[in-house]
């Protein structure tokens, strides 16, 4: 018998096992997002850079450096110009010397951005995970600025691998111009001194020898794609088509109309995967990303960009992975332990209280079926510590009618018939339950609040396990005595009943 | 069948001072220990990685140990047995934050020729998240005490209370010093077992404390050392029977549970005795150290009852309507 079969039905709620029974990935995850907080800035670089380019205004000197971005206005005619439209940038803090700009985010915007960045995470992920196929991935924030994955039911090395990989991915597209100008000088060319010309040198996705030259400010993202999809192309290679959205389309439409014979670089995650060359206007904005992916490359990489890209990169803080094999081992061993537990305890209850014993032990199998049928009907998860927190309650549950029944001796010695020191036995032993009882359950729920991952399910099952105790031990085992009440009072035989030595 | 005889009334106050003494010296050694010389926290608290393998034959360790050694990241690393010879863990204190690169593969590749093995667990546990959990287990252990010291001194009394949180620090200390002393790890598991231990032996406490309640509302003997052992005799079969219980299943669990919950079960075995005998030897007897006094106590119960009765004697004349 394996845990599955003992606890889960084809209909009906079930038991989710924890990652630590079933196998699986856990992982807790920081996000950078101080790197969000620089790609805004470029992004409004590029707006402010396009906005001149296409209203005929001259700049000079624009420069991006870390969060600061600064130029200079050539013709003080355009100053109303831009003013106005660097009105319409929200978030901005402006200093003007004449004729330079310097714009940096205010405290307030980079909160809101920071806070986006770690929300936009959470659902990026969720997506990209939902798609991948796992059954039933678990993406959730957890405190300010973490989010928890789960992955419960990964089996291999490898599906793990490709699941984290595709987590990582930042999935940046970037359509970037070319540096015609000083494409021969690129292989002699520091990264500093391109970043005087604003370009930028970024290797090649095929090799990292390979190295081209390009304008730093792209001329658009990601985030105007609106759908990618795997294509085999002409040569039978994987490769994605990307469809842009109508802003991107309009960009990418007016981009190669103006720059016919130059190089449009893609650009995706920092890496180039193809420059080619710009033969005519490209309208109606969709393009290809070939670059010699495998076909499960491309598949992960189609659903990265469709997810949409990940504003700022996430670090690893936590990472739980448990083979399946380790989780069968750990069902069978606590299992086993849970099993001959109760045989103990069981035994032991029949030896010390003879009948008392059985309707306690009664009263213990329903509190287990109990136990677990609310853990089934509220979702909860049974993990490691949580079966130990079920053999726990197996010698906790029996307490309360060790109480009673020690009760009901110590009436009977004193020589009260057998239903009036039933009656008072329970009488009097309520109240330690009781106190004994909510302390216990005090313990489990800052258990519960306090502690993390599989220790929840400690907590969950002990103060489940506790709480039904009360019923079952007290009601149900109060209720077994009632209904054979008329028997008991004609037995008389205290040994039988409550196996006290003979005599008393 | 019975183990005790509940006519006989044991004179644990006779011998509580020793016990007190003995038991109160422990703790203050095992709080000594614990300061200097501290947990061995294991990678849940102090970050680090934990990488566990289950090979087809005996484990050669000694080769691990050596293509491992030339790696930079595994410097350091311990390298031990798990449970059974087959399996190995090893443990070293650097992480890695990469999301898309995995220790698990790093090790799959450094050992390939070493013989065919299964990587059973991965744990990483970043330095900030280390000191996130600790703080946590640390909160959780002095909110429940605090909560249970409320609880008690609601129902009973603030000296029971105090009584109470002193059994309880005492059963913390010489459990941790316990763990101290055997190099058991500190790691999330004997955390949660040190927990559900303060909530699991103040049952003893509190049976006892319901008996003493219940022993001064209706004896007329007002001297507390009678009370307290009669009180502690009385329930002493139902302390060693229900302690018996618990231990039976933690012996279990200790035994068939497998290596992962041993940290868990070893703890939960020693603190089920300690709680035990603290709860008979210090709680009722704290009582008396304490000052607390039958004569007060009795006073104002008498004084309660004599306010409930006002109360209903005021309800009733308002009934009627007399007022």
């Amino acid at each position: 018998m394996s845990m599955p079969t003992f606890l889960q039905s084809e209909k009906g709620a079930k038991i989710a096992l924890g990652l630590d029974l079933q196998g699986g990935l856990h992982m807790l995850l920081g996000v950078q997002t101080e790197v969000a907080i620089k790609s805004k800035v470029k992004s409004i670089a590029s707006s402010i850079k396009f906005f001149a380019q296409s209203n005929d205004i001259i700049i000079d000197d624009f420069r991006l450096d870390e969060e600061l971005l600064s130029f200079t206005l050539l013709d003080k005619d355009e100053e109303k110009k831009i003013d106005a439209m660097i009105k319409t940038i929200s978030g901005l803090q402006v200093s003007k010397e004449s004729m330079h700009y310097t714009l940096s985010l205010n405290d307030k915007e980079k909160d809101v951005i920071r806070e986006f960045a770690i929300s936009q995470a959470v659902e990026t992920i969720r997506n990209r995970l939902d798609q991948f196929g796992l059954a039933e991935p678990n993406v959730a924030k957890q405190g300010n600025d973490k989010i928890l994955v789960e992955l419960p039911g990964i089996k291999t090395a490898e599906d793990e691998q490709r699941a984290r990989e595709l987590i990582a991915k930042a999935a940046h597209l970037q359509l970037m111009a070319v540096d015609e100008k000083r494409k021969d000088r690129t292989n002699n060319m520091s990264p500093s001194e391109a970043a005087q010309y604003g370009d930028v040198i970024l290797s090649d996705a095929r090799s990292d020898q390979v190295k081209h030259i390009l304008k730093e400010i792209p001329v658009l993202d990601g985030s105007m794609l609106s759908d990618a999809k795997v294509a085999f192309s002409d040569m039978h290679q994987p490769v994605i088509n990307f469809t842009l959205n109508s802003e991107g389309a309009k960009i990418f439409g007016d981009f190669t109309a103006s720059n016919v014979g130059n190089r449009l670089a893609i650009v995706l995650d920092n890496k180039v995967y193809s420059d080619p060359v710009i033969r005519e206007r490209i309208g109606g904005g969709s393009g290809q990303i070939s670059g010699g992916f495998s076909v499960k490359e491309a598949h992960d990489v189609a659903i990265a960009l469709r997810s949409g890209a990940l504003l700022a990169p996430v670090t690893l803080l936590e990472k739980r992975s448990i083979g399946p094999s380790l989780g069968a081992d750990s069902i069978q061993a606590s299992l086993f332990a849970l099993i001959s537990g109760f045989l103990l305890v069981s035994g032991f209850m029949l030896f010390y209280y003879r009948i008392a014993g059985i309707v306690a032990n009664i009263a213990l199998i329903v509190n287990l079926f109990l136990l677990i049928a609310i853990m089934a009907l509220f979702g909860a998860t049974l993990t490691l510590p949580g079966m130990a927190g079920i053999v726990l309650t197996i010698g906790m549950a029996v307490d309360a009618n060790v109480i009673i029944n020690e009760r009901i001796r110590e009436l009977l010695r004193q020589g009260m018939p057998m239903a009036q020191a039933i009656e008072h036995g329970y009488e009097n032993a309520m109240s330690a339950i009781l106190d004994s009882n909510v302390t216990s359950i005090i313990t489990s729920i800052l258990l519960y609040v306090y502690g993390t991952g599989p220790i929840k399910g400690f907590a969950i099952s002990t103060a489940i396990g506790i709480s039904v105790s009360m019923l079952t031990a007290i009601l149900g085992t109060h209720g077994i005595y009632q209904f054979f009440m008329p028997r008991i009072e004609k037995s008389k035989n205290h040994s039988l009943w409550f196996g006290m030595k003979r005599g008393h | 069948m019975e183990f005790f005889s509940q006519h006989k009334t044991y004179d644990f106050m006779k011998v509580s001072r020793f016990f007190i003494a003995a038991t109160l010296s422990l703790a203050l050694l095992s709080m000594i220990l614990f300061f200097a010389k501290g947990f061995e926290y294991g990678i849940d608290f102090s970050g680090g990685t934990i990488v566990q393998l289950k090979y087809e034959q005996k484990a050669p360790i000694d080769k691990i140990r050596d293509d491992l050694s030339k790696d930079k990241m595994f410097s350091g690393a311990l390298i031990s047995e798990f449970g059974s010879p087959e399996e190995v863990q090893i443990r070293f204190a650097s992480t890695s934050g990469g999301v898309s690169e995995d220790v698990g593969d790093k090790v799959r590749s450094i050992l390939s020729d070493s013989g065919k093995f299964d990587v059973r667990k991965v744990d990483i546990v970043g330095p900030v998240v280390g000191s996130e959990l600790r703080q946590k287990g640390i909160m959780a252990a002095v909110l429940s005490m605090l909560g249970i010291m409320v609880y008690v001194a609601v129902r009973f009394e603030w000296s029971f209370a105090v009584a109470a949180i002193i059994t309880l620090v005492h059963d913390v200390a010489i459990t941790s010093g316990v763990l101290i002393l055997c190099h058991i790890e500190m790691s999330l598991d004997v955390l949660a077992a040190i927990l559900t231990l303060i909530g699991y032996s103040i049952n003893d406490t509190i049976i006892i404390y319901d008996r003493i309640r219940e022993e001064l509302k209706s004896t007329k003997d007002l001297n507390l050392l009678h009370v307290i052992n009669t009180s502690v005799s009385k329930t002493l079969s139902r302390t060693i029977l229900t302690v018996l219980t618990v231990f039976f299943v933690v012996l279990t669990l200790y035994i068939f549970g497998g290596e992962i919950i041993h940290g868990f079960s070893f703890t939960m075995l020693l603190g089920v005795i300690i709680g035990c005998y603290s709860s008979i030897f210090i709680s009722a007897p704290f009582l008396k150290i304490l000052g607390f006094s039958v004569e007060e106590y009795k006073n104002k119960i008498a004084l309660k009852e004599k306010n409930r009765v006002e109360k209903m004697k005021m309800r009733s004349q308002y009934e009627k309507g007399t007022v």
